[in-house]
């Protein structure tokens, strides 16, 4: 029987790249993790690997790639089935995929609309994300995770875009969790766990990460 | 057991259009419901309080949002006939990976054709849309369906836009068929299937809701006026027809 051989391409400060790390984390899967320079140049791999988008992360399956966080993640739980990220039931799925798909169009823009803006730009974009976050709140309810009583496929795609919002309070000027306190106790419930306490970054690293992202884009 | 199958639909969303097609193709019976996208329903508000967009698939009463997660749900529940994604999981990535895309880059482009007034930016999403489609069409190769032998997700997933063609065409001075002729090519072979052909309605009818918008809007109908029907547009068609903004 051939090894299985695991690559993931990926960058420290990507939620989307912590997202892979963490899904194969908790399935146990051994797997080499390159870091991508992506301000310096993209390695050959990565431009091959992913010609469309040209973004990390990218999972290498024996060679073959598979692009897109969250299609990555499904392509995780469906390879290495056990522990099982999403719900049996059809019904249940769907729910998980909705969800997934909201964090993925609203969270990370509306939460760096923050740090881009300034004056009323700000107090909008912070307002924006306040909601978002109480949308998300609404949808775990009063259950410990997204998933239910388990960890699981949209706590997977949430956890890793909290590791900005120590940025996103420092330019906005706001502490979220007197806001969401909800969702900051399943933060703190997820960091309790191995697989999302040793991949996610020091939010401090990602708030000095940003300042240098604002001075790239010419923000103040 | 009682099955209850609703969809809260729009007639020229290729969106809807997705869901009518993957009912179709496993032979499910279901109820159509047209929304006024410009009163929306009481019902499509309580079944998407979060988008409050169309479609909404609702099975037994629960609601299932979002069209390619409307479409995988389908292909879950009645997995017993015509399967939609393929079972390898790798096979299953590469097929959500071209789905994704073109939710990303074909909608987007095409939307940009047919709203803007010309001239540069018109230029621009010309070429981001032929592009798209060009990248697709490589994908497809020599195979007859993006599934591979078998219509599947994929070719779902894009095949809806075919009603958009031509109003993209028209409003951009363009054909797809010259510059991609084995996508057209593959549209045909599509619609050679009932499950297409039935679930999506005639071009002309979305170049007259295109034509009707940008007359609306003062972008200029322009060669859109050949395709405006002379019927009055009642009520129906011009709520729908300003939702499309927003499905």
């Amino acid at each position: 029987m051939s090894k299985e051989e695991v690559v993931l391409l990926g960058f420290w400060a990507s939620p989307f790249c912590n997202r892979a790390n963490i899904a194969l984390a908790e399935k146990g899967v051994a797997f080499e993790g390159r870091e991508e320079d992506l301000f310096g140049g993209k390695s050959d791999l990565l431009l091959k690997s992913n010609p469309i988008y040209q973004k990390v992360p990218v999972l290498l399956h024996n060679g073959k790639p598979v692009c897109e966080s969250t299609n990555i993640v499904s392509y995780i739980d469906e390879t290495w089935p056990s522990p099982p990220l999403l719900p049996p039931c059809p019904y249940g799925r769907a729910t998980a995929r909705f969800w997934a798909d909201f964090i993925d169009k609203k969270v990370f823009d509306g939460g760096n609309s923050i740090w881009k803006s300034k004056g009323e730009q700000l107090e909008v974009a912070k307002k924006g994300f306040l909601e978002i976050l109480k949308q998300l709140e609404g949808a775990m309810g009063e259950k410990d995770y997204f998933g239910g009583d388990s960890f699981g496929f949209v706590d997977i795609i949430a956890v890793p875009l909290t590791s900005w919002f120590y940025a996103y309070e420092k330019f906005g000027g706001c502490k979220l969790e007197d806001y969401c306190p909800k969702l900051y106790a399943w933060m703190k419930r997820c960091l309790e766990r191995e697989s999302v306490a040793k991949v996610l970054p020091d939010p401090e690293k990602v708030y000095e990460f940003v300042i240098n992202l604002r001075k790239m884009h010419g923000i103040e | 057991m009682a099955n209850e199958v609703v969809l809260l639909d729009a007639l020229a969303s290729m969106f809807g259009m997705r869901a009518r097609v993957a009912l179709a193709e496993k032979g499910i019976e279901y109820e159509y419901r047209e929304e006024d996208l410009m009163n929306k329903g009481e019902l499509l508000l309580k079944m998407n309080p979060v988008h409050k967009k169309i479609p909404v698939l609702i099975h037994n009463g629960k609601p299932v949002c979002e069209s390619l997660i409307i479409v995988q749900y389908i292909d879950e529940v009645w997995k017993d006939k015509a399967p939609l994604l393929p079972s390898d999981p790798y096979q299953r990535a590469q097929a959500r990976f071209w789905a994704d895309y073109v939710d990303k880059k074909v909608y987007d482009a095409g939307r940009r054709i047919w709203t803007t007034k010309g001239g540069e930016e018109l230029e621009a999403a010309k070429k981001d849309f032929i592009e798209s489609l060009k990248v697709l069409e490589g994908v497809l190769g020599n195979e007859p369906y993006f599934g591979g032998k078998t219509f599947g997700f994929v070719d779902i997933a894009f095949v809806t836009f075919s009603t958009w063609f031509l109003a993209y065409e028209t409003c951009g001075n363009f054909s797809i068929e010259v510059e991609c002729p084995k996508l057209i090519e593959w549209v045909k072979r599509c619609m050679e299937k009932e499950s297409v052909s039935k679930s999506l309605p005639d071009p002309h009818k979305i170049c007259d809701f295109v034509a009707t918008w940008r007359k609306k809007h003062g972008v200029g109908v322009g060669r859109l006026s050949a395709y405006m029907s002379t019927v009055t547009l009642d009520r129906f068609e011009c709520v729908c027809f300003w939702g499309l903004l927003s499905f």
